[in-house]
């Protein structure tokens, strides 16, 4: 049976020659894996991260903007769903000696006008008052039911309203797309501070909120007046309010400053 | 003894090759980083276990005068994010074209478990464990690969799932509110993650037992078979 054995050994050859060009190619391809990783992650940051993971994040918030719709609404709960409150993050509340009764509110580039407008509580709560339970969702992974109480913030930019890029009159209700297109808002000693594009900002569920789960807001959870905009991570809900600005240029972002995504939507 | 005749038959597609090659790494690093964004909010538990003790996020923190954690693992929360908001893209895409590939190749008739797969799976395990003799007859898979590497693809389908009902659970809220809610997608998408590694360990386990020759043939595409002599 030699021919049987002969055969055999050419077939051994074959495959040999065979998988050394599939083992290179193998090799090949691992090398570049291995390359492409460390690449990644060796290029020079982008607000605290890598560039290509910041293009990479503006590219899924184009994608999340192209699929965002106003009308899908963050599902609302009832009073037996609350669930235990949580309290998380200080900065921006480092001032002592801080006094809500003192507090005012600074809007920025508020149509028409060439001053900051300067507004009181008292002002915010003539607005149409909206109360609602929905689920906040810390970055970190957690959630909680909370019931906030407080202005609508589209409610509050039809009347005190930011400009149109058009020629047109700014329209907040019907034309909300000719508005400039971000909204920046600080805490009063600046040290925390959120950007928000327009069309989350109008998002019917987004409040200027003066109370949650029925008492007015502790000075741990912003008081006098707190951002809660369910369609953005527990990040983007700012505490004490000190400004806000409608502006056309991307407002800075205190997480986004330290490699999170800017936009940051739910 | 080459008694009998041996030749070259092909095994694996050149794409199917490519798509297990490419979901190897791709896989890896989304676990990982997903292991980053999970050790912001470590919250799991196996029975009493915690998933992780605290020890395992700070290893010096019981030390005098405590050290600062050596990797400070649950720090790196916008890196872990990073890494998972792009690599989900590969690993998405490479899903659906494996999935695609398997359908319109005819490949699904290897892998699709049928009416006797799971009394043929159950042979293969009480042999392999040397609890039975002989081996079931098979096709290209075993009975239990079938089940295996289907229950991997679907998987697959749930991480994806799980993870856009994390991922958007306002914009996806329907797909959140029919998992059970943020915690329970949050936790499938978890335990999900510990399968992949569970099957991780049995399928290089199972690669390791059964040779070289079946390893070739995932990145050459042949193996090496013996036809039966026909005396």
């Amino acid at each position: 049976m030699g021919s049987v054995t002969e055969h055999n050994s050419e077939v051994k050859a074959a495959m040999g020659r065979m998988s050394r060009r599939s083992f290179l190619w193998a090799g090949i391809a691992a090398l570049g894996a291995y390359s492409g990783v460390h690449w990644l992650a060796s290029r020079q940051e982008d607000w605290g991260t890598p560039w290509p993971f910041r293009r990479a994040l503006e590219a899924n918030q184009g994608v999340g903007m192209d699929l965002y719709r106003k009308g899908q609404l963050s599902p609302t709960y009832l009073k037996a769903d609350l669930t235990e409150l949580r309290q998380n993050g200080d900065v921006g509340l480092e001032e002592e000696n801080f006094d809500p009764s003192e507090w005012t509110l600074t809007v920025n580039n508020v149509f028409g006008k060439d001053e900051p407008t300067v507004l009181t509580l008292e002002d915010i709560k003539k607005l149409p008052v909206t109360t609602q339970i929905t689920e906040m969702f810390c970055i970190e992974g957690w959630s909680m039911k909370v019931e906030w109480k407080g202005v609508r913030f589209a409610d509050f930019a039809a009347k005190y309203p930011p400009s149109s890029r058009t020629s047109n009159p700014p329209d907040v209700n019907n034309k909300p797309e000719e508005l400039v297109r971000y909204v920046s808002m600080m805490t009063p000693n600046e040290a925390y501070y959120v950007g928000l594009d327009m069309a989350s900002a109008l998002h019917p569920q987004t409040l200027l909120c003066y109370e949650m789960n029925g008492e007015p807001l502790s000075l741990d959870h912003g008081a006098p007046l707190r951002l809660a905009i369910p369609v953005k991570y527990g990040v983007k809900n700012l505490k004490r309010i000190g400004s806000i600005t409608y502006t056309d240029q991307r407002p800075t972002d205190y997480w986004a400053e330290q490699g999170y995504d800017w936009y940051a939507g739910l | 003894m080459d008694d009998k005749p041996l030749r070259i038959e092909e095994k694996h597609p050149l794409a199917i090759r490519w798509f297990h090659w490419v979901n190897f790494p791709v896989l890896a690093i989304m676990i990982w980083s997903g292991l980053l964004i999970y050790w912001a909010n470590g919250v799991m538990h196996l029975g009493p276990i915690a998933l992780f003790p605290d020890w395992f996020y700070h290893p010096g923190y019981q030390e005098k005068p405590p050290k600062p954690g050596v990797y400070e693992l649950s720090a790196r929360l916008a890196e872990g994010m990073s890494w998972h908001f792009l690599l989900m893209w590969f690993f998405t895409i490479n899903g659906i074209l494996y999935v695609l590939y398997t359908a319109i190749s005819g490949e699904w008739r290897h892998i699709l478990p049928s009416r006797n797969t799971l009394r043929e799976a159950i042979h293969v395990v009480l042999h392999d464990l040397h609890l039975r003799k002989e081996a079931p007859s098979q096709g290209k898979f075993n009975g239990a690969q079938k089940i295996a590497y289907t229950g991997v693809i679907l998987m697959g389908l749930g991480s994806l799932v799980t993870g856009i009902a994390i991922y958007k659970p306002v914009q996806a809220s329907l797909f959140t509110q029919l998992l059970g809610g943020y915690t329970v997608a949050r936790f499938l998408h978890f335990w999900l993650m510990m399968g992949f590694i569970g099957f991780f360990f049995v399928h290089v386990a199972q690669v390791i037992r059964a040779g070289w020759n079946n390893f070739r043939a995932m990145v050459t595409g042949y193996e090496i078979v013996a036809d039966e002599v026909t005396e």
